[in-house]
């Protein structure tokens, strides 16, 4: 494989930045870590993952979508897709990697979410493989294995050395473009041992033993009337957090800036937590918390699999059970409706 | 405690003073509490849980549970009794329809502060003479007790209750706090240096508004952020302007009501200290209009809604705006 010595990492770094915006994940002042753009001296953080996930490299918060402006009665209506340059995002987890799996299954489909697909086609995602796995993770349930992640290309740590794979010809690319500074490195000894470690610590996790096998298409009929709800979404607060932290969470609300002479008209993340959520002119189809609380757990355990081959709508990263405030989450919700 | 408090809700429960019980359930691991509404003894004895990491402030769920049928019983730490005094005042609560037992208040634990401190694979958290004795994935770590402490117990500003049908354990004091330090440090600030502050703290806000949905003094049925009749409703930081006015409006609104609970704070996944701002409002109006603490009972009038001839007049906004 091809290696590079882990104190000599800066220096890939930089080479990366020379030529393209390179983005990693660095601590911020406050023990938590988040991607920040690269500049010279900044460290790859030591924590596990970001608070916010990655698809926002991809899917932002906000971003507008077109523009009009009025002169009389003239309507003048501005295209102002742009293309975007490239883009290295390094150090994405297995998690997040297959996160853009999912997501591209709802906006690389027909029809193709332009701007979506233009930083899609743009960016070339490194990513980095797990070697100290937190109590909350539970990607393993979806069939993830954080030591071997997908993405353009990905890297593995051993301590003394970054190892690298390519994934796809964009991560051949992206391998190319820094040959100079790779070397090969066969004995892969210490990085198996690493490896090996952090299986044994998958199979300790507490979340181990969650499995799917009792979610999917086939269950809306078993799950959407079920009782569990009730109590389940008691105490939410209906606030968007696990929406807005979470990787595969897509949906979007489009709205109208009044400019004073035209309209910007933009998109930002919606959540299905929030009151008006869906809302159209006839008014909510989902009146109560319990609903929509509902809404964002059928969508991931049965919705999206039946739409999707049976493919989850979840990667197990653990962020909403780390940051949801009254520590409710999916993992919960599986256990209570499993139970019989 | 835990035990004794399960046994009172129990017995409760079996004479009919109450028809269930708010109170906190466990979860996964050692830290991720969900309040919850306990309505037989099976449910208490299997999930009830009262220890280091049950932060939460259930008295706003009181808004809702006060209107159903039949008593329910609510243990309330001496901060949630301030929250549901001042709910009580503002008629948002029926008071009658709650039995409040007071039980001991914190230093309560934020799991976020282990974490910072790059102790992951969180199993459980054990408190041996103020040291905090952390069983992880990757074996055992200790951290000092207090700097594991969450920020809204590190200035409690009151170990009293101030309302309550019964008590478990002592009652304490109204407490001379630290609470308003870093405030000043915050009013000792150049103009430049606190917007730098505030900016840097607030563009970090993702518009989640758990610190709204979470606020015992937010109860309003629909937020002018969420109605889209308003014309300012969002759900997303869309420019900086937006996310500065949202959380000083919401000051605003809360200015002489919030009682300094602190979950504002402490539920932000950004960790943006909110709490300043609302402290920033409690010191002003003590300063202008004399020593109130919202919450503290329910009959006086609040200082901003009760003029005297004595209140500070409007000039004071500009002459405390020179530098």
């Amino acid at each position: 494989m091809l290696r590079i010595s882990a104190n000599k990492l800066d220096s890939l770094f930089e080479a990366v930045a020379a030529k393209q915006t390179l983005y990693i994940p660095a601590d911020r002042n406050d023990g938590e870590a988040e991607y920040k753009k690269y500049e010279t001296g900044m460290k790859l953080t030591s924590r596990l993952n970001t608070l916010r996930s990655a698809k926002d490299f991809f899917f932002p918060q906000t971003e507008d979508i077109v523009e009009f402006k009025m002169d009389g009665k003239k309507i003048e209506i501005n295209d102002i897709r742009q293309e975007c340059e490239d883009f290295v995002i390094f150090g994405v987890r297995a998690c997040d990697a297959r996160s853009f799996t999912i997501l591209d299954k709802v906006y690389l489909s027909e029809p193709v979410d332009s701007f979506y697909k233009n930083r899609r086609d743009h960016g070339t995602v490194v990513t980095l493989a797990c070697d100290r796995p937190a109590e909350t993770c539970f990607c393993q349930t979806f069939g993830i294995d954080p030591t071997a992640p997908e993405g353009d290309c990905a890297c593995w740590s051993d301590g003394s050395y970054y190892y690298f794979k390519a994934n796809t010809a964009k991560g051949q690319t992206f391998l190319d473009s820094i040959s100079d500074l790779l070397e090969d490195g066969d004995d892969t000894a210490e990085l198996d041992k690493v490896i090996a470690k952090t299986k044994a610590v998958m199979s300790k996790l507490p979340l181990a033993g969650l499995s799917t096998e009792n979610f999917g298409g086939d269950k809306l009929d078993e799950y959407f009337s079920s009782d569990k709800w009730t109590e389940l979404s008691e105490s939410c607060l209906g606030c968007g957090t696990c929406t807005f932290v979470c990787p595969t969470c897509q949906c979007y609300d489009i709205k109208d800036f009044n400019t004073g002479n035209g309209i910007k008209r933009y998109r930002c993340w919606d959540s299905c937590m929030y009151s008006d959520f869906t809302k159209m002119a006839h008014g909510n189809p989902r009146l109560t918390q319990l609903e929509r609380f509902r809404q964002r757990f059928m969508h991931k355990l049965v919705y999206f699999p039946a739409n999707n081959n049976g493919e989850f709508g979840c990667v197990g990263c653990g962020r909403c059970l780390s940051k949801c405030p009254i520590s409710m989450n999916i993992v919960k919700v599986m256990k209570a409706l499993e139970e019989k | 405690m835990q035990k004794a408090m399960i046994e009172k809700a129990k017995q409760l429960l079996a004479d009919g003073t109450v028809n269930r019980v708010i109170g906190w359930k466990r979860g996964e691991f050692a830290y991720d509490i969900t309040p919850a509404l306990f309505e037989n003894a099976e449910e208490l004895e299997k999930d009830f849980v009262f220890d280091d990491f049950t932060a939460a402030n259930v008295s706003k769920y009181l808004v809702k549970e006060s209107r159903k049928e039949g008593k329910v019983l609510a243990f309330l730490k001496p901060c949630d009794t301030y929250s549901l005094n001042q709910l009580t005042k503002e008629h948002r609560v029926d008071r009658e329809n709650i039995y409040v037992i007071g039980i001991p208040g914190g230093p309560k634990l934020d799991i976020e502060k282990i974490k910072a401190k790059g102790i992951t694979g969180v199993l459980s958290v054990k408190n041996e003479d103020f040291t905090l004795k952390i069983e992880t994935l990757y074996g055992e770590e200790t951290m000092p007790y207090y700097e594991a402490v969450l920020d809204k117990c590190a200035s409690c500003k009151s170990k009293m209750h101030v309302t309550y049908d019964e008590l478990m354990g002592e009652e304490g004091e109204v407490l001379e706090s630290s609470r308003f330090d870093m405030v000043e440090k915050l009013e000792n600030m150049s103009s430049q240096e606190r917007y730098d502050f505030w900016r840097s703290e607030l563009s970090k806000c993702i518009r989640c508004n758990a610190c709204r949905n979470v606020c015992p003094a937010c109860t309003c049925e629909n937020c002018v952020f969420d109605n889209p009749k308003s014309g300012i409703d969002n759900k997303a930081p869309a420019d900086s302007f937006e996310e500065n006015l949202f959380h000083i409006i919401r000051a605003f609104h809360v200015a002489g009501r919030c009682t300094d609970c602190g979950e504002c704070s402490r539920v932000c996944p950004q960790h943006i200290p909110l709490h300043l701002l609302n402290r920033k409002f409690i010191k002003d109006i003590n300063a202008l209009y004399g020593e109130y603490q919202a919450g503290a009972d329910t009959t006086s009038r609040a200082p901003l809604n009760d003029y005297t001839t004595d209140d500070c007049e409007a000039s004071v906004v500009h002459e405390r705006g020179v530098e």
